[in-house]
Formats: C-alpha cells, structure tokens, sequence
C-alpha cells in the first residue's frame, strides 16, 4: 500500500504573543510544530503500514525550519518525506497550498490513501481536502473516527453534527483525520536517531511545474485585510487568599456584577 | 453587487442565511435531492427570490463531489458571483471542493459578514482562536461557508420563482453503508446561560460530582475541554467547548480546573462573566476571566456551593 500523509508545519499557538497597542499576533520567536489533526492522521497512516504492509511518505509545506520538524514525522514512522520549503510557495492560503500538495501527490505518482487532518491546528478552514480531492479527481471521506482496510477499499466511520455515518470507498481515495482516530504515538529516541537516516526531499515550485502565478502570495485569492485578537475586556481579578476568604470574596463580586 | 446563490444540506441553515443575503442584493437559494421540488416554497418564505431545484437519483445523499458539481453547474446557469454555504462539517468539504471547481476563493468557518468598498469581507477565527481575521476574496466568484447561527432566519415572503437545472452528475464513489443517528444531545452548551466548565484539574470521572453540585445550586449546565470528552470519555462529546467543539455565550461561566488553551477558550470568549478556578496562577485561563481563584477546585468548589446564593 501506498500511503501519503499532508502536513502542514504551523506556530505553536500557545506561544503566539500579541502585541498590546494593535492586538496583532507576533509570530517571530515562536517555535514551529505539527498540528493535533495532521498527527492522527500520521498515526493512522503508520499503523495501516504496520498491519498492511506499504509505504508512508510525509508531504509537507512550511518554512526552511521543516528540515529539522519533518525528522519527528520520520521517527514516528514515515518511510520518506517531501518537503515544499522554498519562499514562493508561501503565502497562498488554501487554493495554493491544495496546488501544491496536489502537484506534489501526481508527482508522487503511485498512491492509494491520502490521510490529512480535519483541519490545520492554525486556520482550521478544512478546505485544502476538497481542493486537492478536485484537483485530482479523488473522492474523499472526512472527520473520520474508525477505518478499515479491506482489500481495494476503506470503510470508514464519519463523525458528523447528527450521526455517525458508515461509508466506503475504493483507492485511490482521500480521507480527513479526527482527534478521535487514534492516540498519536511518542517516537522512542531510537526511533528519532533513525528518522535522521531516512530519505527527505525539497522539492522547489519548479520540480513540480508550478510557477509564482499560481502558487504563494501572487495566487492567494483570498486577501487577509486585519488578523487581530479581539478585545481583552476582562477585569483578570484574582483572588488569592485562603480558601474562606477568596470564596466569599468571589460570592461578593458575583452579587455585585448582577450574576446571581 | 450580485447575485447570491444560498445552500446548506440544513434548511435551517439555509433560512438563517437567506435573511442575511437580502441584504447583499438578489438572493436564491439552491435545493439538491432526489425530491424536494416541494421544499421551495419554505424558502419562499424566507425571502429566496429564486430556487433553483436539482433533482436526482445521485442527489439523495448528500455527497461533497457530487453536490459540487451540482451547485457548480448552477452557479454556471444563474451567473451567480457568490455562493453561501453553511459551515457545517458537510458545508466545508463541500467548501472546498466547490470552490476549487469553479476556480475561486473560499472562506469557512465565518462568524461575521460585512461589506467594504463593495466587496463582501467574512470574519473568522484565525491562529487556532487567537485572533479574528478579517478577508476579503478576491477572485471574482467567492464560496464563504457561514457558522450556523450566526443570523437569524426571519420570514419575509418573496414571491418566488422555481428555476429546474438539467444536471449532468456522476455517480458518488463514496458509497453510505450505514447511517446511526447520535442520541438527541442531553446537553445545550451552547445556548446555556449559566454554565460550568470542567477540565483537567478533575483527576477522575468521580470527582465530576463536585462541578455537578454548583451546577445543581447554580442551575448551571455543564460543559468541558476536548480531553474529558474525545480523550477520557468522561462527557458526551455535545459537551466539548473550544475550536472543534461548541461556542457559547452564557451569562455566567465558571471554568474548573481548565488550564485555558485557545482552542478550547475561543469557545468562551463569548460569555458575559469569566470567572476561573486553577490552582496554578499563571495558568491562561487567568487571562481570560473576569475574576479568578487561584487555588484548589477541591477544596474551593465544595465551599463554593455551600455559599453561593441564587
């Protein structure tokens, strides 16, 4: 079996500052990491391999700091990484990032299931699945919670608002991976000496046909005007006395907002 | 500014934005399905100036390629320029799929609508909750999923027009094997006014007992971060409170034992009144209350309960 995992490299959200005056993030300093979702869908995808047989390759879009992240997706049991660090490819938001992936996937070449997250832990948008599903031509089976391998197809169990819904679909397919998946492994420090053996290659917007009109900031088709945190209008009083006093000083501030 | 096109597989979603639309300029409203001629008329009455029905053995399942291709196909047909989509699990793979067949931008998730310069602009929760992101989509169709609830439906009767679309549609290649509706939730986080949030600061499921007591005396619902639902399995997942869970605006929130992560605090941020219980003073949550105990939930809640009035 032919596995292809899509990962996408964000900041670490818990450590995202924002800046007093203008409420914008500042995104310099804080360190990089692979999102909850991408992680299932990693683990999925190497537990498939350990059951089934196959091969796992980690494809994944960031910054040139991927080459140190991406040996974390080779310890936990990716066979090889493609890696899409070059500047041009930044910027695009979803529509490039799908162009990207899926080019990268056709240069691939052979492929059975491609795993992604639900949505990436940054945007959330859960749009680049559809994207790539179009751009390919794949069927795809989101907010997975169970899969099943059997033979030429999956079987999978959807996590939606008002069912659980059971459906099947034959490869070459694309599926989306939930939280409850699966637990994502902690690779072994033997495992993360190892990874940094395993192949990883960088492939440039050339390598896959694609030029700056169509892939990083002059393709973006959606432009951001403002990202802004919201108002921090909240009191942040705090109560530390002993437990007696802090309780009936909170039960006074309750009454005196009108809350009870 | 042109045309709106409205779809969501939930007519209620679809009514909410529907009202919305008007106010954007000619809405329409889409119904795909292996029958639903009959449904038109409800959307009449939200105010769709035209439903354009399509209908067909390979619609009866909601399907996001093939509903693409449908919408797309209708998009085509009406020269419609935006296409409102509820953001529903469906609606954003329906999103993106869309989007990329017609060749345009997509923003999902949105919670906000606005107009600059004449374009429409979408808000949206960016960096998993830490900031809201104002775009604007500047290729000249636009898909933009809307978070249900975020306007409300009112009728205003239009006198519509019934427009059936030819479609061309393939098959789907993902085929529904079985359908398990979930047990009508016992919770409502969301439209809660008093609510308690419970997490990891509880060490065992037992010790839920505790929250349980203030809810009980507060009359409050319960609610809490994804590891006591998706990970411990200690709460219905109906309950979960952050990114990929439920928004909420209550009144009054008291948070227990939550250290206070984006992901799950951008759920809250709605609320009127924070106030927060951790025994760990440089916990987040801190940042986002209103008023705080820093403290022991075990020894504070209990004592809590007691002297609370309501």
């Amino acid at each position: 079996m032919e596995i292809i995992v899509c990962m996408k490299q964000v900041p670490d959200l818990d450590q995202i500052r924002i800046k007093r005056e203008t409420r914008e993030p500042v995104l310099e300093g804080a360190p990089f990491l692979f999102g909850a979702f991408e992680k299932n869908a990693l683990e999925e995808a190497v537990r498939i391999k350990e059951k089934h047989g196959g091969k796992v390759t980690a494809v994944a879009l960031g910054t040139p700091k991927l080459k140190d992240l991406i040996i974390e997706a080779l310890a936990i049991g990716a066979d090889e990484a493609i890696i899409l660090t070059d500047p041009v490819f930044a910027g695009g938001g979803s529509a490039s990032t799908a162009q990207a992936l899926a080019a990268a996937i056709r240069k691939i070449g052979k492929f059975d299931l491609i795993l992604m997250g639900e949505g990436s832990a940054d945007n959330y948008s859960g749009q680049v699945i559809g994207r790539v599903a179009a751009l390919l031509d794949l069927p795809q089976i989101t907010y997975v919670r169970e899969l099943q391998i059997e033979g030429n197809r999956v079987h999978a169990t959807r996590d939606l608002e008002d069912a659980l819904e059971i459906v099947e679909g034959d490869f070459p397919i694309l599926v989306s991976a939930t939280g409850e998946l699966n637990t994502p492994r902690l690779p072994p420090l033997t495992a993360i000496l190892k990874a940094a053996r395993k192949p990883t290659q960088i492939w440039t917007p050339a390598d896959l046909g694609l030029t700056k009109e169509q892939v990083g900031a002059n393709a973006a088709l959606v432009k951001t005007l403002s990202n802004r945190a919201p108002e921090q209008e909240r009191k942040q009083v705090l109560f530390e006395s002993e437990v007696d006093k802090s309780v009936d000083e909170l039960v006074k501030a309750l009454q005196k907002e009108g809350a009870l | 500014m042109g045309q709106v096109l409205i779809f969501s597989e939930q007519d209620s979603v679809a009514f909410e934005l529907l009202c919305k639309a008007r106010e954007f300029g000619q809405a329409s409203a889409a119904l795909l399905g292996e029958k639903v001629t009959g449904k038109a008329s409800h959307y009449f009455e939200y105010g769709a100036q035209k439903v354009y029905v399509g209908e067909g053995a390979h619609l009866a399942c909601f399907d996001a390629d093939v509903y693409a291709d449908a919408l797309a196909q209708i998009v085509k047909v009406s020269n419609v320029t935006t296409v409102l989509i509820g953001s529903t699990k469906r609606g954003k793979e329906l999103a993106g799929c869309l989007a990329q067949k017609l060749g345009c931008g997509a923003v999902t998730d949105v919670i906000g609508l606005t107009t600059q310069e004449g374009k429409i602009a979408t808000q949206r929760y960016a960096l998993g909750g830490n900031t809201i992101a104002t775009d604007v989509i500047v290729s000249e169709q636009q898909v933009i999923a809307v978070m249900p609830k975020t306007f409300e439906a009112s009728r205003q009767p239009a006198a519509g027009e019934t427009v059936h679309v030819a479609l061309k549609l393939r098959e789907p290649r993902v085929r529904i094997v079985e359908r398990k509706p979930k047990p009508t939730a016992t919770a409502n986080v969301e439209g809660a006014e008093v609510l308690i949030c419970v997490g990891k600061g509880i060490a065992k499921q037992e010790d839920l007992a505790i929250a349980e007591a203030l809810a009980n005396r507060i009359k409050a619902e319960i609610g809490c971060t994804r590891a006591l639902s998706s990970d411990y399995h200690w709460l219905g997942e109906e309950r979960m409170i952050g990114i990929s869970g439920k928004k909420t605006k209550p009144r009054l929130l008291i948070s227990l034992g939550v250290s206070g992560q984006i992901q799950h605090t951008v759920g809250i941020l709605g609320a009127k009144l924070i106030i927060a219980i951790n025994k760990d003073k440089a916990a987040p949550i801190f940042k986002i209350a209103d008023y705080g105990i820093v403290g022991d939930l075990y020894q504070v809640v209990p004592k809590l309960t007691e002297k609370i009035g309501l």
